[in-house]
């Protein structure tokens, strides 16, 4: 069976960055994977839709590392990687944003930042464990500047902060740590209209810092103007693949649905 | 700048989003302000005990009373700080105090002597007797996943219960002269007593401990989001064994300061112990639901009561009402807190 006008293999070239091939995942008699497949090239936005059940969430935590494919083989810049923890993704320069953002709330903006990674004091202290609270902050302050998250009081708790806020926290937590990809799950799920228009720039600019961006979406209108490509998940397996520009929202719901069928794309 | 002026500031930048706005009475923003107001508290406290008696409450000796009352309970409630950080609670400090006290007592008997070499001995047995118990604490809160509240009433009952069985209920009373003399009754140029000055550098160290550094920061996260400790790579489970163990630890020293102080193991004197200390830790400010806390305002927070109880003795109030006061003072605490978190979610 052929493709449907408007499905196409992405347009961008090379290598992908991060590759997902044939994955398999299951949990007890759960299939939640069934031979998934996923490709994020580098500098781009991808959008990986599906419905729920699809295996979007059970993907992402398969190339961050938290979950091992039962089958399949996951694939960094061509090269087939194996991680062992969410450490291990890490170190390959992949980050995720979680929906529960997964912030300290107590603790302010930057401390959430560096979380984990802190920065120590020159020389004796610095093995003491002492932490250059002052460079940290600059550093934070530095990169809420440079994504364009507005944060007025950089020492208030995270508490204090609006969600939109909290989201450009997380977003940047994630892009000062991330050198290839950062998933973002349901970023504007909790939003309002203003803070969602904010984050959906926040993505742009970390496009423009030559990230790639995985968003996870159920809001199709999101996925038209932010994504570069479009790659559709349905029971446990890539259904389909778009890109922008000739593509329309019918289709992706249709794909999503099964409405319109799709062979297994041979990625 | 202060938490309050931070979610003003949040509440004009994002007008679309519902940051609640209530509750804006004078002493509701007052709480936001850190562990400010409790040492205004203890500040009018003593200027008022001061006006009504200036002769006998300010006086040299009776602060050095006063400082001397709360040396011990300071160094308990140090450690308690930390356990609470992280949204657990230690109800074992009294017992392991008692039991470490006991096996020092009992380890410099052994040694024989009475020099510093003796004196020594019993320090590093009780230091490690406390910790022994503080790393069973932590390793059944951490890795047995059992609620902190549980575990350390059960180590309550069984480190006193242990304390009893090896005095078969005899306080040991053959302390080293060396220690009561030195320690207990000693003083620093012949004025500040020794256990006042080592309770205020145990607070000084921990309270750099945990403002300023890495193993502090990791306590405070784990109090506000276990799970985004985690995430971070934080070993939480490892982290939380080791507030436990310190907890311990400090309860051990404690134990020590406390042969030197009374010359006893005083097994029976402790029970409340584990109360006080929490007590003094929640009204310094550190948050009982975790990720909040202060070592200074747990310094507060132990001389509220000590300053109530000697300022009512002097000033012929029944000491009775000490108890009433802080009471009182704890729910006041706790409520303030609440309101604090309330307002910022």
């Amino acid at each position: 069976m052929s493709a449907p006008a408007g499905t196409t293999t992405a347009g961008v070239g090379g290598v992908p960055l991060l590759e997902a091939r044939g994955v398999v995942k299951s949990f007890g008699r759960v299939r939640a994977l069934r031979g998934a497949s996923f490709t994020v090239f580098p500098g781009e936005v991808v959008a990986l839709v599906g419905d729920n059940g699809a295996g979007k969430s059970t993907l992402v935590k398969t190339l961050a590392g938290v979950h091992r494919p039962d089958e399949g083989q996951i694939l960094v810049e061509g090269k087939p990687v194996d991680f062992a923890s969410p450490v291990d993704a890490r170190e390959a320069g992949i980050e995720v944003v979680y929906q529960d953002l997964a912030l300290a709330s107590e603790l302010e903006p930057a401390s959430n930042l560096y979380l984990g990674r802190e920065i120590t004091r020159p020389g004796v202290l610095g093995k003491l464990g002492f932490l250059d609270k002052r460079e940290m902050r600059r550093r934070g302050d530095e990169s809420f500047r440079d994504l364009g998250v507005k944060i007025q009081d950089t020492s208030a708790s995270v508490a204090a902060m609006s969600g939109g806020q909290r989201q450009g926290i997380a977003v940047a937590r994630a892009v000062m740590w991330a050198s290839r990809v950062v998933f973002m799950d349901e970023p504007t799920a909790a939003l309002g209209v203003v803070q969602t228009r904010n984050v959906l720039d926040l993505i742009k600019r970390v496009r423009e810092r030559g990230i790639a961006v995985v968003l996870i979406s159920h809001n199709m209108p999101e996925v038209l103007e932010v994504a570069d490509r479009v790659e559709v998940l349905r029971l446990g397996r890539r259904v389909a693949r778009f890109t922008r520009g000739d593509v329309t929202m019918e289709q992706i719901v249709g794909a999503m649905t099964g409405a319109i069928e799709h062979t297994e794309d041979a990625a | 700048m202060s938490r309050t002026d931070a979610t003003l500031a949040a509440e004009e930048a994002e007008l679309d989003d519902a940051v609640p706005t209530e509750s804006s009475a004078w002493w509701a923003r007052l709480a936001t302000v850190s562990s400010l107001w409790i040492g205004l508290i203890l500040v009018g406290l003593i200027v008022a005990f001061s006006i009504l008696e200036p002769s006998t409450f300010l006086s040299v000796d009776n602060g050095r009373n006063i400082s001397t009352d709360a040396a011990i309970l300071l160094v308990l409630a140090v450690g308690q700080t930390f356990v609470i950080i992280t949204a657990g609670i230690d109800l074992a400090v009294g017992s392991t105090l008692v039991f470490a006290g006991v096996i020092s007592a009992k380890m410099m008997h052994t040694t024989g002597g009475d020099n510093g070499g003796t004196v020594v001995v019993g320090l590093i047995s009780g230091l490690v007797a406390g910790g022994a118990w503080g790393l069973l604490n932590g390793f059944l809160v951490a890795k047995a996943k059992i609620t902190p509240l549980i575990v350390t009433l059960g180590t309550f009952g069984m480190a006193l219960g242990a304390a009893l069985v090896i005095t078969k209920g005899i306080d040991e009373r053959e302390i080293p002269y060396k220690l009561i003399d030195g320690i207990g009754t000693g003083r620093v140029f012949g004025q500040v007593p020794w256990l006042v000055v080592i309770a205020l550098g145990v607070a000084l160290g921990f309270g750099i401990l945990l403002a300023q550094t890495r193993f502090g920061r990791y306590t405070l996260a784990i109090g506000s989001n276990p799970e985004a400790a985690r995430r971070a790579g934080i070993d939480v489970d490892r982290h939380l064994m080791k507030v436990y163990t310190l907890a311990g630890v400090l309860a051990g020293l404690a134990g020590f300061l406390s042969l030197a102080r009374f010359g006893t193991t005083t097994i029976g004197g402790h029970s409340t112990d584990n109360l006080q200390s929490i007590t003094a830790v929640v009204i310094g400010g550190t948050s009982l639901f975790g990720g909040i806390g202060s070592i200074l305002g747990t310094v507060f927070g132990v001389f509220i009561p000590a300053v109530l109880q000697n300022g009512f003795v002097i000033t012929g109030v029944q000491p009775f009402w000490q108890q009433i006061a802080v009471g009182a003072v704890l729910v006041a605490a706790v409520y303030l807190d609440q309101l604090r978190r309330s307002r910022n979610r």
